[in-house]
Protein backbone atom coordinates (compact mmCIF):
# COMPACT_ATOMS: atom_id res chain seq x y z
CA UNK A 1 0.00 0.00 0.00
CA UNK A 2 2.56 2.38 1.16
CA UNK A 3 4.62 1.39 -1.77
CA UNK A 4 1.78 2.32 -4.22
CA UNK A 5 1.31 5.21 -2.65
CA UNK A 6 5.01 6.29 -3.30
CA UNK A 7 5.50 5.06 -6.50
CA UNK A 8 2.39 6.85 -7.71
CA UNK A 9 3.44 9.99 -6.04
CA UNK A 10 7.05 9.66 -7.39
CA UNK A 11 5.32 9.08 -10.78
CA UNK A 12 3.01 12.87 -10.49
CA UNK A 13 6.82 14.30 -9.23
CA UNK A 14 8.60 12.38 -12.19
CA UNK A 15 5.65 14.06 -14.62
CA UNK A 16 5.55 17.24 -13.10
CA UNK A 17 9.33 18.00 -12.97
CA UNK A 18 9.89 16.93 -16.99
CA UNK A 19 7.22 19.30 -17.71
CA UNK A 20 8.11 22.07 -15.90
CA UNK A 21 11.83 21.87 -17.50
CA UNK A 22 10.47 20.92 -20.51
CA UNK A 23 8.50 23.84 -21.28
CA UNK A 24 9.60 26.83 -18.72
CA UNK A 25 7.25 29.09 -20.53
CA UNK A 26 4.22 26.83 -19.76
CA UNK A 27 3.20 25.61 -16.62
CA UNK A 28 1.92 21.95 -16.25
CA UNK A 29 -2.04 23.70 -15.46
CA UNK A 30 -1.56 25.52 -18.90
CA UNK A 31 -1.92 22.19 -20.93
CA UNK A 32 -5.70 22.19 -19.67
CA UNK A 33 -6.23 25.61 -20.05
CA UNK A 34 -7.29 27.00 -23.38
CA UNK A 35 -4.27 28.15 -26.21
CA UNK A 36 -1.88 31.12 -25.31
CA UNK A 37 -2.05 33.85 -27.57
CA UNK A 38 1.35 34.65 -29.20
CA UNK A 39 1.82 38.26 -27.33
CA UNK A 40 2.36 36.58 -23.99
CA UNK A 41 5.40 34.81 -25.65
CA UNK A 42 6.83 38.05 -27.35
CA UNK A 43 10.82 37.93 -27.58
CA UNK A 44 10.84 41.69 -27.31
CA UNK A 45 10.81 43.84 -23.76
CA UNK A 46 7.51 44.93 -24.81
CA UNK A 47 4.73 45.20 -22.06
CA UNK A 48 1.25 43.98 -23.03
CA UNK A 49 -1.74 44.66 -21.24
CA UNK A 50 -5.54 43.85 -21.79
CA UNK A 51 -4.73 40.51 -23.48
CA UNK A 52 -2.88 41.92 -26.44
CA UNK A 53 -4.55 45.08 -27.29
CA UNK A 54 -2.10 47.51 -25.50
CA UNK A 55 1.46 47.23 -26.56
CA UNK A 56 3.68 49.74 -24.43
CA UNK A 57 7.58 50.24 -23.48
CA UNK A 58 9.07 48.55 -20.45
CA UNK A 59 9.18 51.47 -18.40
CA UNK A 60 5.66 53.20 -18.07
CA UNK A 61 6.47 55.50 -14.76
CA UNK A 62 7.40 58.53 -17.49
CA UNK A 63 3.89 57.84 -19.21
CA UNK A 64 2.17 58.10 -15.97
CA UNK A 65 3.73 61.41 -14.85
CA UNK A 66 2.71 63.57 -18.57
CA UNK A 67 -0.60 61.69 -17.99
CA UNK A 68 -1.17 63.70 -14.28
CA UNK A 69 0.12 66.40 -15.32
CA UNK A 70 -2.01 66.70 -18.57
CA UNK A 71 -5.50 65.78 -16.31
CA UNK A 72 -4.35 67.88 -13.45
CA UNK A 73 -3.57 71.13 -15.16
CA UNK A 74 -6.78 70.35 -17.39
CA UNK A 75 -8.95 69.48 -14.42
CA UNK A 76 -7.92 72.40 -12.58
CA UNK A 77 -8.30 74.65 -15.58
CA UNK A 78 -11.96 73.53 -16.17
CA UNK A 79 -13.11 73.59 -12.16
CA UNK A 80 -11.45 77.02 -11.19
CA UNK A 81 -11.14 79.23 -14.24
CA UNK A 82 -14.09 77.61 -16.80
CA UNK A 83 -16.90 78.77 -14.23
CA UNK A 84 -15.77 83.17 -14.67
CA UNK A 85 -13.99 82.87 -17.79
CA UNK A 86 -17.70 81.65 -19.41
CA UNK A 87 -19.53 83.67 -17.37
CA UNK A 88 -17.50 86.64 -18.16
CA UNK A 89 -16.72 86.34 -21.91
CA UNK A 90 -17.84 83.13 -23.56
CA UNK A 91 -19.10 79.58 -23.53
CA UNK A 92 -17.07 79.04 -26.29
CA UNK A 93 -13.64 78.87 -24.13
CA UNK A 94 -14.73 76.22 -22.08
CA UNK A 95 -16.05 74.12 -25.34
CA UNK A 96 -12.58 75.06 -27.28
CA UNK A 97 -10.77 73.55 -24.31
CA UNK A 98 -12.61 70.65 -23.76
CA UNK A 99 -12.26 69.46 -27.63
CA UNK A 100 -8.29 70.24 -27.34
CA UNK A 101 -8.59 68.34 -24.27
CA UNK A 102 -10.27 65.06 -25.87
CA UNK A 103 -7.85 65.54 -28.63
CA UNK A 104 -5.05 65.70 -26.74
CA UNK A 105 -5.74 62.80 -24.63
CA UNK A 106 -6.88 60.68 -27.35
CA UNK A 107 -4.02 60.91 -29.58
CA UNK A 108 -1.82 60.43 -27.10
CA UNK A 109 -3.37 57.39 -25.76
CA UNK A 110 -3.34 56.19 -29.41
CA UNK A 111 0.66 56.96 -29.46
CA UNK A 112 1.06 55.04 -26.63
CA UNK A 113 -0.86 51.98 -26.70
CA UNK A 114 0.02 51.17 -29.99
CA UNK A 115 2.10 48.83 -32.37
CA UNK A 116 5.01 51.47 -33.52
CA UNK A 117 6.22 49.11 -36.30
CA UNK A 118 7.71 46.54 -34.54
CA UNK A 119 9.23 43.84 -37.07
CA UNK A 120 8.87 40.80 -35.68
CA UNK A 121 12.11 38.57 -35.48
CA UNK A 122 12.94 35.89 -38.16
CA UNK A 123 11.88 32.28 -37.98
CA UNK A 124 14.80 29.93 -37.58
CA UNK A 125 14.39 28.95 -41.51
CA UNK A 126 15.01 32.45 -42.59
CA UNK A 127 17.83 33.22 -39.98
CA UNK A 128 19.53 29.58 -41.22
CA UNK A 129 19.07 31.03 -44.79
CA UNK A 130 20.89 34.36 -44.57
CA UNK A 131 23.56 32.93 -42.03
CA UNK A 132 24.24 30.28 -45.25
CA UNK A 133 23.76 33.17 -47.70
CA UNK A 134 26.18 35.99 -45.70
CA UNK A 135 28.77 32.84 -45.20
CA UNK A 136 28.75 32.64 -48.90
CA UNK A 137 29.20 35.99 -49.77
CA UNK A 138 31.88 36.37 -47.31
CA UNK A 139 34.08 33.02 -48.20
CA UNK A 140 34.96 32.86 -44.33
CA UNK A 141 34.18 29.81 -42.15
CA UNK A 142 35.06 31.90 -38.90
CA UNK A 143 32.63 31.70 -35.46
CA UNK A 144 32.24 35.22 -35.28
CA UNK A 145 32.29 36.91 -38.98
CA UNK A 146 32.88 40.49 -38.90
CA UNK A 147 29.46 43.06 -38.91
CA UNK A 148 27.66 42.37 -41.38
CA UNK A 149 26.01 44.99 -43.86
CA UNK A 150 24.52 45.14 -47.45
CA UNK A 151 24.32 48.16 -49.58
CA UNK A 152 21.49 49.31 -51.68
CA UNK A 153 20.64 51.69 -54.08
CA UNK A 154 17.59 54.30 -53.43
CA UNK A 155 17.06 57.21 -55.61
CA UNK A 156 20.73 57.51 -56.43
CA UNK A 157 21.76 57.09 -53.10
CA UNK A 158 23.66 54.14 -51.30
CA UNK A 159 21.96 52.88 -48.16
CA UNK A 160 23.66 50.74 -45.67
CA UNK A 161 21.74 48.24 -44.65
CA UNK A 162 22.83 46.46 -41.27
CA UNK A 163 22.15 42.86 -40.03
CA UNK A 164 20.57 42.81 -36.84
CA UNK A 165 21.78 40.29 -34.65
CA UNK A 166 19.10 40.40 -31.93
CA UNK A 167 16.00 40.00 -34.78
CA UNK A 168 18.12 37.98 -36.86
CA UNK A 169 17.29 39.92 -40.32
CA UNK A 170 18.47 42.52 -42.84
CA UNK A 171 17.05 45.62 -41.49
CA UNK A 172 14.91 47.44 -43.71
CA UNK A 173 16.17 51.26 -44.71
CA UNK A 174 14.70 53.57 -42.04
CA UNK A 175 14.51 50.78 -39.29
CA UNK A 176 16.39 50.96 -36.07
CA UNK A 177 16.94 48.67 -33.08
CA UNK A 178 15.32 50.20 -29.77
CA UNK A 179 17.55 48.81 -27.22
CA UNK A 180 15.08 49.61 -24.59
CA UNK A 181 12.12 47.66 -26.21
CA UNK A 182 14.83 45.16 -27.85
CA UNK A 183 12.66 45.44 -31.15
CA UNK A 184 13.55 46.10 -34.67
CA UNK A 185 11.11 49.25 -35.55
CA UNK A 186 9.98 50.20 -38.76
CA UNK A 187 11.12 53.93 -39.88
CA UNK A 188 12.24 54.63 -36.16
CA UNK A 189 11.78 57.61 -35.39
CA UNK A 190 13.12 57.80 -31.59
CA UNK A 191 11.78 56.32 -28.10
CA UNK A 192 10.09 58.40 -26.36
CA UNK A 193 10.07 58.07 -22.38
CA UNK A 194 6.65 60.76 -22.07
CA UNK A 195 4.62 58.75 -24.09
CA UNK A 196 6.11 55.32 -22.56
CA UNK A 197 6.38 53.64 -26.58
CA UNK A 198 8.37 53.71 -29.42
CA UNK A 199 7.65 56.44 -32.36
CA UNK A 200 7.86 54.41 -35.47
CA UNK A 201 6.22 54.34 -38.80
CA UNK A 202 2.47 53.19 -37.20
CA UNK A 203 2.34 55.82 -34.73
CA UNK A 204 4.27 58.97 -36.10
CA UNK A 205 1.16 60.42 -36.94
CA UNK A 206 -0.48 60.49 -33.75
CA UNK A 207 2.32 61.55 -31.92
CA UNK A 208 2.80 64.75 -34.35
CA UNK A 209 -0.94 65.35 -33.24
CA UNK A 210 -0.37 64.79 -30.12
CA UNK A 211 2.61 67.35 -29.85
CA UNK A 212 0.72 70.14 -32.05
CA UNK A 213 -2.48 69.74 -30.33
CA UNK A 214 -0.82 69.91 -27.18
CA UNK A 215 0.85 73.04 -27.81
CA UNK A 216 -2.33 74.33 -28.95
CA UNK A 217 -4.17 73.08 -25.23
CA UNK A 218 -0.50 74.86 -23.31
CA UNK A 219 -1.12 78.12 -25.27
CA UNK A 220 -4.51 78.00 -24.50
CA UNK A 221 -4.74 77.29 -21.05
CA UNK A 222 -2.14 79.63 -20.54
CA UNK A 223 -3.53 82.54 -21.91
CA UNK A 224 -7.20 82.06 -20.55
CA UNK A 225 -5.47 81.28 -17.15
CA UNK A 226 -3.25 84.85 -17.58
CA UNK A 227 -6.66 86.69 -18.80
CA UNK A 228 -8.80 84.72 -16.16
CA UNK A 229 -6.20 86.38 -13.28
CA UNK A 230 -6.11 89.96 -15.20
CA UNK A 231 -10.07 90.29 -15.28
CA UNK A 232 -9.86 89.34 -11.33
CA UNK A 233 -7.21 91.90 -10.67
CA UNK A 234 -9.15 94.48 -12.23
CA UNK A 235 -11.94 93.87 -9.55
CA UNK A 236 -10.20 92.52 -6.45
CA UNK A 237 -6.48 94.15 -6.63
CA UNK A 238 -3.59 91.36 -8.23
CA UNK A 239 -2.85 89.78 -4.72
CA UNK A 240 -6.71 89.27 -4.23
CA UNK A 241 -6.94 87.87 -7.17
CA UNK A 242 -4.43 85.17 -6.77
CA UNK A 243 -6.10 84.53 -3.51
CA UNK A 244 -9.32 83.37 -4.48
CA UNK A 245 -8.02 81.27 -7.67
CA UNK A 246 -4.91 79.51 -6.09
CA UNK A 247 -5.20 76.93 -8.80
CA UNK A 248 -4.30 79.90 -11.90
CA UNK A 249 -0.96 79.85 -9.94
CA UNK A 250 -0.54 75.73 -10.32
CA UNK A 251 -1.71 76.27 -13.88
CA UNK A 252 0.67 79.33 -15.39
CA UNK A 253 3.56 77.71 -13.60
CA UNK A 254 3.09 74.37 -15.41
CA UNK A 255 2.57 75.78 -18.42
CA UNK A 256 5.12 78.06 -18.69
CA UNK A 257 7.73 75.67 -18.32
CA UNK A 258 5.72 73.03 -20.59
CA UNK A 259 5.21 75.51 -23.17
CA UNK A 260 8.55 76.06 -24.75
CA UNK A 261 9.88 72.45 -24.83
CA UNK A 262 6.89 71.35 -26.11
CA UNK A 263 5.93 74.18 -28.78
CA UNK A 264 9.93 73.72 -29.42
CA UNK A 265 8.79 69.92 -30.23
CA UNK A 266 5.89 70.46 -32.62
CA UNK A 267 8.67 72.95 -34.36
CA UNK A 268 10.94 70.54 -35.15
CA UNK A 269 9.09 67.67 -35.75
CA UNK A 270 7.02 70.27 -38.19
CA UNK A 271 10.17 70.47 -39.80
CA UNK A 272 11.05 66.74 -40.35
CA UNK A 273 7.97 65.92 -41.38
CA UNK A 274 8.02 68.86 -44.22
CA UNK A 275 11.75 67.30 -45.22
CA UNK A 276 10.62 63.76 -44.53
CA UNK A 277 13.12 62.92 -41.97
CA UNK A 278 13.04 61.03 -38.93
CA UNK A 279 14.78 62.02 -35.70
CA UNK A 280 17.44 59.00 -35.64
CA UNK A 281 17.98 60.49 -39.33
CA UNK A 282 18.03 64.36 -38.07
CA UNK A 283 20.83 63.09 -35.53
CA UNK A 284 23.24 60.99 -37.09
CA UNK A 285 23.40 63.97 -39.77
CA UNK A 286 22.69 61.20 -42.72
CA UNK A 287 21.41 63.28 -45.33
CA UNK A 288 23.15 66.56 -44.03
CA UNK A 289 24.87 68.16 -47.29
CA UNK A 290 27.30 68.65 -44.51
CA UNK A 291 28.19 64.89 -45.40
CA UNK A 292 28.97 65.58 -49.05
CA UNK A 293 27.87 67.59 -51.56
CA UNK A 294 26.07 65.09 -53.35
CA UNK A 295 24.25 63.67 -50.06
CA UNK A 296 20.50 64.19 -49.90
CA UNK A 297 17.46 62.28 -48.55
CA UNK A 298 15.93 59.80 -50.97
CA UNK A 299 13.05 59.40 -49.11
CA UNK A 300 11.50 62.87 -50.15
CA UNK A 301 8.82 63.49 -52.38
CA UNK A 302 10.68 66.51 -53.58
CA UNK A 303 8.15 69.44 -51.71
CA UNK A 304 7.18 70.33 -48.56
CA UNK A 305 2.98 69.28 -49.18
CA UNK A 306 3.26 66.09 -50.17
CA UNK A 307 5.69 65.15 -48.00
CA UNK A 308 3.49 66.55 -44.88
CA UNK A 309 0.63 64.60 -46.74
CA UNK A 310 2.47 61.56 -47.15
CA UNK A 311 3.46 61.64 -43.21
CA UNK A 312 0.07 62.37 -41.60
CA UNK A 313 -2.15 61.26 -44.46
CA UNK A 314 -0.98 58.58 -46.15
CA UNK A 315 -1.80 54.94 -45.54
CA UNK A 316 -1.69 53.03 -41.78
CA UNK A 317 0.13 49.91 -42.78
CA UNK A 318 -1.20 47.56 -40.40
CA UNK A 319 0.56 45.84 -36.97
CA UNK A 320 3.08 43.12 -38.28
CA UNK A 321 3.24 41.25 -34.79
CA UNK A 322 -0.17 39.15 -34.87
CA UNK A 323 -0.56 40.31 -30.93
CA UNK A 324 -3.95 38.50 -29.94
CA UNK A 325 -3.58 35.85 -32.72
CA UNK A 326 -3.31 31.94 -30.88
CA UNK A 327 -0.19 30.13 -30.53
CA UNK A 328 -1.10 27.13 -32.63
CA UNK A 329 -1.07 24.23 -30.10
CA UNK A 330 1.30 22.47 -32.80
CA UNK A 331 3.84 24.83 -32.79
CA UNK A 332 6.52 25.73 -30.01
CA UNK A 333 7.38 29.15 -28.56
CA UNK A 334 10.73 31.09 -28.56
CA UNK A 335 11.41 31.97 -24.81
CA UNK A 336 12.41 35.51 -24.57
CA UNK A 337 14.63 37.79 -24.11
CA UNK A 338 17.03 34.92 -25.81
CA UNK A 339 18.74 35.90 -28.90
CA UNK A 340 19.31 32.28 -30.50
CA UNK A 341 17.24 29.73 -31.46
CA UNK A 342 15.57 27.94 -28.06
CA UNK A 343 15.26 24.66 -27.32
CA UNK A 344 12.47 23.24 -25.96
CA UNK A 345 11.42 19.17 -24.79
CA UNK A 346 8.33 18.65 -25.72
CA UNK A 347 5.79 17.15 -23.77
CA UNK A 348 4.76 13.64 -24.59
CA UNK A 349 1.52 15.52 -25.26
CA UNK A 350 2.32 17.85 -28.02
CA UNK A 351 4.32 15.22 -29.44
CA UNK A 352 1.85 13.72 -31.81
CA UNK A 353 1.53 17.37 -33.33
CA UNK A 354 4.96 17.74 -34.44
CA UNK A 355 5.87 17.99 -37.68
CA UNK A 356 8.90 15.68 -38.26
CA UNK A 357 10.60 16.49 -41.35
CA UNK A 358 10.58 20.12 -40.23
CA UNK A 359 12.09 18.80 -36.97
CA UNK A 360 14.54 16.91 -38.77
CA UNK A 361 15.80 19.76 -40.94
CA UNK A 362 15.47 22.56 -37.62
CA UNK A 363 17.37 20.03 -35.79
CA UNK A 364 20.25 18.88 -38.10
CA UNK A 365 20.41 23.06 -38.21
CA UNK A 366 20.53 22.92 -34.33
CA UNK A 367 23.32 20.40 -34.44
CA UNK A 368 25.16 22.58 -37.04
CA UNK A 369 24.59 25.54 -34.95
CA UNK A 370 25.37 23.80 -31.42
CA UNK A 371 28.68 22.45 -33.39
CA UNK A 372 29.64 26.61 -34.01
CA UNK A 373 28.80 27.35 -30.93
CA UNK A 374 30.99 26.00 -27.97
CA UNK A 375 28.58 27.41 -25.15
CA UNK A 376 25.71 25.05 -26.36
CA UNK A 377 25.79 22.27 -23.99
CA UNK A 378 26.05 18.92 -25.93
CA UNK A 379 22.82 16.96 -26.17
CA UNK A 380 22.96 13.30 -24.68
CA UNK A 381 20.02 12.15 -26.68
CA UNK A 382 18.33 12.59 -30.16
CA UNK A 383 17.84 16.01 -30.87
CA UNK A 384 15.24 17.94 -29.06
CA UNK A 385 12.71 19.86 -30.74
CA UNK A 386 13.62 23.30 -32.37
CA UNK A 387 11.29 25.61 -31.95
CA UNK A 388 9.23 28.14 -34.20
CA UNK A 389 8.96 31.48 -34.00
CA UNK A 390 5.32 33.13 -32.55
CA UNK A 391 4.37 34.42 -35.55
CA UNK A 392 4.91 31.63 -37.71
CA UNK A 393 1.12 30.48 -36.88
CA UNK A 394 -0.07 27.48 -38.18
CA UNK A 395 1.70 27.65 -41.44
CA UNK A 396 4.32 25.12 -41.11
CA UNK A 397 3.13 22.17 -42.86
CA UNK A 398 3.39 18.81 -41.12
CA UNK A 399 2.29 15.56 -40.27
CA UNK A 400 2.04 13.40 -37.27
CA UNK A 401 5.20 12.38 -36.35
CA UNK A 402 5.70 8.58 -35.27
CA UNK A 403 9.38 7.81 -35.46
CA UNK A 404 10.64 10.80 -33.12
CA UNK A 405 8.00 9.85 -30.63
CA UNK A 406 10.38 7.50 -28.67
CA UNK A 407 13.53 9.52 -28.56
CA UNK A 408 12.14 12.37 -28.11
CA UNK A 409 10.35 11.42 -25.29
CA UNK A 410 13.43 10.23 -22.94
CA UNK A 411 14.90 13.64 -23.57
CA UNK A 412 16.96 14.97 -20.96
CA UNK A 413 15.44 17.07 -18.09
CA UNK A 414 18.03 19.85 -18.39
CA UNK A 415 18.19 22.76 -21.11
CA UNK A 416 20.85 23.97 -23.40
CA UNK A 417 22.14 27.09 -22.76
CA UNK A 418 21.09 29.16 -25.94
CA UNK A 419 23.91 31.16 -27.93
CA UNK A 420 24.66 34.32 -26.54
CA UNK A 421 23.17 37.98 -27.65
CA UNK A 422 25.91 38.55 -30.33
CA UNK A 423 24.44 42.02 -30.92
CA UNK B 1 -2.71 28.43 -43.95
CA UNK B 2 -3.15 24.99 -41.89
CA UNK B 3 -6.22 24.42 -42.87
CA UNK B 4 -4.75 24.97 -46.45
CA UNK B 5 -1.92 22.75 -46.75
CA UNK B 6 -3.60 20.01 -45.12
CA UNK B 7 -6.18 20.23 -47.97
CA UNK B 8 -3.22 20.42 -50.40
CA UNK B 9 -1.34 17.67 -47.65
CA UNK B 10 -4.20 15.08 -49.11
CA UNK B 11 -3.94 16.10 -52.48
CA UNK B 12 -0.29 14.69 -52.76
CA UNK B 13 -0.14 11.66 -51.16
CA UNK B 14 3.02 11.24 -48.46
CA UNK B 15 4.62 14.75 -49.27
CA UNK B 16 7.75 15.94 -46.89
CA UNK B 17 9.02 19.51 -46.32
CA UNK B 18 12.57 19.27 -48.29
CA UNK B 19 13.58 23.17 -48.12
CA UNK B 20 12.31 26.16 -47.72
CA UNK B 21 13.40 29.15 -50.47
CA UNK B 22 13.40 32.69 -49.35
CA UNK B 23 12.74 35.32 -51.96
CA UNK B 24 14.12 38.68 -49.89
CA UNK B 25 12.18 42.15 -49.77
CA UNK B 26 13.56 44.68 -52.93
CA UNK B 27 14.70 48.33 -51.32
CA UNK B 28 15.96 49.86 -54.35
CA UNK B 29 12.84 51.81 -54.32
CA UNK B 30 12.56 53.27 -51.52
CA UNK B 31 10.82 51.16 -47.89
CA UNK B 32 7.70 50.16 -50.15
CA UNK B 33 7.36 46.76 -50.08
CA UNK B 34 8.60 45.22 -52.87
CA UNK B 35 9.80 41.48 -53.79
CA UNK B 36 13.20 40.79 -55.30
CA UNK B 37 12.01 39.34 -58.99
CA UNK B 38 15.18 37.30 -59.42
CA UNK B 39 14.45 33.22 -59.49
CA UNK B 40 16.34 31.56 -57.03
CA UNK B 41 18.33 28.40 -58.54
CA UNK B 42 16.86 25.85 -56.09
CA UNK B 43 13.74 26.62 -58.09
CA UNK B 44 14.98 26.07 -61.23
CA UNK B 45 13.78 22.29 -61.78
CA UNK B 46 10.66 22.59 -59.87
CA UNK B 47 8.61 25.83 -61.87
CA UNK B 48 8.72 27.36 -64.95
CA UNK B 49 10.35 31.00 -64.66
CA UNK B 50 7.52 33.44 -65.99
CA UNK B 51 4.80 31.74 -63.27
CA UNK B 52 6.76 32.88 -60.49
CA UNK B 53 7.74 36.32 -62.25
CA UNK B 54 4.32 36.85 -62.66
CA UNK B 55 3.05 36.07 -58.67
CA UNK B 56 5.79 38.07 -57.70
CA UNK B 57 5.23 41.06 -60.33
CA UNK B 58 1.23 40.65 -59.14
CA UNK B 59 1.99 40.85 -55.39
CA UNK B 60 4.11 43.55 -55.67
CA UNK B 61 1.11 45.78 -57.47
CA UNK B 62 -1.06 45.05 -54.68
CA UNK B 63 1.30 46.03 -52.48
CA UNK B 64 2.29 49.56 -54.59
CA UNK B 65 -1.63 49.65 -54.24
CA UNK B 66 -2.04 49.16 -50.46
CA UNK B 67 0.63 52.19 -50.34
CA UNK B 68 -0.15 54.15 -52.82
CA UNK B 69 -0.79 58.05 -51.50
CA UNK B 70 -3.29 59.71 -53.23
CA UNK B 71 -6.74 60.93 -52.97
CA UNK B 72 -8.14 57.93 -51.23
CA UNK B 73 -5.72 57.52 -48.39
CA UNK B 74 -5.60 61.14 -48.08
CA UNK B 75 -9.62 61.41 -47.44
CA UNK B 76 -9.16 58.11 -44.98
CA UNK B 77 -6.52 60.18 -43.09
CA UNK B 78 -7.81 63.04 -42.86
CA UNK B 79 -11.72 61.47 -41.64
CA UNK B 80 -9.73 59.60 -39.52
CA UNK B 81 -7.62 62.77 -37.68
CA UNK B 82 -10.91 64.74 -37.75
CA UNK B 83 -12.89 61.57 -35.57
CA UNK B 84 -9.87 61.48 -33.39
CA UNK B 85 -9.27 57.99 -35.15
CA UNK B 86 -11.85 56.51 -33.28
CA UNK B 87 -12.90 55.73 -36.97
CA UNK B 88 -10.64 52.96 -37.19
CA UNK B 89 -12.56 50.65 -34.71
CA UNK B 90 -14.98 50.44 -37.24
CA UNK B 91 -13.71 50.74 -40.39
CA UNK B 92 -10.98 48.74 -42.05
CA UNK B 93 -8.14 50.46 -43.59
CA UNK B 94 -7.60 50.22 -47.46
CA UNK B 95 -4.31 48.87 -46.32
CA UNK B 96 -6.33 45.96 -44.70
CA UNK B 97 -8.69 45.49 -47.76
CA UNK B 98 -5.78 44.94 -50.12
CA UNK B 99 -3.90 42.59 -47.46
CA UNK B 100 -6.80 40.31 -47.52
CA UNK B 101 -6.99 40.22 -51.80
CA UNK B 102 -3.46 39.65 -51.43
CA UNK B 103 -4.38 36.28 -48.95
CA UNK B 104 -6.85 35.81 -51.18
CA UNK B 105 -4.68 35.88 -54.21
CA UNK B 106 -1.68 33.83 -52.53
CA UNK B 107 -3.84 30.81 -51.67
CA UNK B 108 -5.41 30.70 -55.14
CA UNK B 109 -2.08 30.58 -56.83
CA UNK B 110 -1.37 28.00 -54.23
CA UNK B 111 -3.76 25.40 -55.42
CA UNK B 112 -3.91 26.54 -59.14
CA UNK B 113 -0.02 26.39 -59.76
CA UNK B 114 1.92 25.38 -56.79
CA UNK B 115 0.39 22.66 -55.28
CA UNK B 116 0.71 20.83 -58.15
CA UNK B 117 4.19 21.49 -58.63
CA UNK B 118 4.99 20.63 -54.81
CA UNK B 119 5.56 24.27 -53.44
CA UNK B 120 3.97 26.56 -51.22
CA UNK B 121 3.41 30.06 -50.76
CA UNK B 122 3.45 31.39 -47.32
CA UNK B 123 1.92 35.17 -47.25
CA UNK B 124 4.79 37.43 -46.59
CA UNK B 125 1.65 39.22 -43.73
CA UNK B 126 2.80 36.11 -41.90
CA UNK B 127 6.23 36.32 -41.59
CA UNK B 128 6.26 40.30 -40.93
CA UNK B 129 6.82 41.45 -44.67
CA UNK B 130 10.44 40.66 -44.77
CA UNK B 131 10.52 37.67 -47.17
CA UNK B 132 8.17 35.98 -49.78
CA UNK B 133 8.47 32.05 -48.43
CA UNK B 134 8.50 29.51 -50.56
CA UNK B 135 8.33 25.79 -49.23
CA UNK B 136 9.54 22.88 -51.23
CA UNK B 137 8.19 19.24 -50.58
CA UNK B 138 9.67 16.72 -52.15
CA UNK B 139 7.20 13.70 -53.65
CA UNK B 140 7.86 10.85 -52.04
CA UNK B 141 6.04 7.30 -53.41
CA UNK B 142 7.19 4.63 -50.83
CA UNK B 143 8.15 7.23 -48.36
CA UNK B 144 11.29 4.81 -47.42
CA UNK B 145 14.10 6.98 -48.15
CA UNK B 146 13.39 10.80 -46.97
CA UNK B 147 15.28 13.91 -46.27
CA UNK B 148 14.09 12.71 -42.63
CA UNK B 149 16.07 9.56 -42.32
CA UNK B 150 19.10 11.12 -43.45
CA UNK B 151 18.84 13.92 -41.33
CA UNK B 152 18.21 11.74 -38.53
CA UNK B 153 20.72 9.83 -38.82
CA UNK B 154 23.33 12.65 -39.66
CA UNK B 155 21.85 14.52 -36.55
CA UNK B 156 22.09 10.82 -34.55
CA UNK B 157 26.26 10.37 -35.53
CA UNK B 158 26.63 14.40 -34.37
CA UNK B 159 25.65 13.36 -30.89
Amino acid sequence: MHLGVSESMRECEYSQISTRSSTPMETPYKKRTSRKRKWESFPGRSKFYCDGRIMMARQTGVFCLTLVLILVTSGLFFTFDCPFLALQLTTAIPVIGGVLFLFVLGTLLRTSFSDPGVLPRATPDEAADLERQIDVANGSTGYRPPPRTKEVVINGQTVKLKYCFTCKIFRPPRASHCSLCDNCVERFDHHCPWVGNCVGRRNYRFFYMFILSLSFLTIFIFAFVITHIILRSHRNGFLNALKDSPASVLEVVVCFFSVWSIVGLSGFHTYLISSNQTTNEDIKGSWSSKRGKDNYNPYSHGNIFTNCCSALCGPLPPSLIDRRGFIQSDTLQLAPPTNGITMYGATQSQQSHMCDQDQCIQSTKFVLQAATTPLLQQQTSEPVILTTSPENGGSLPGRTSLTLAGPCTSLPLGQPTPPPSTS
Amino acid sequence: MATEFHNLQELRHSASLETKVFIQRDYTEGTVCRFQTKFPSELDNRIERTLLEETVKTLNSYYVEAEKIGGQSYLEGCLACATAYIIFLCMETRYEKVLRKISGYIQEQNEKIYAPRGLLLTDPIERGMRVLEISIFEDQGSGTSSPSSSSMSSTGSAR
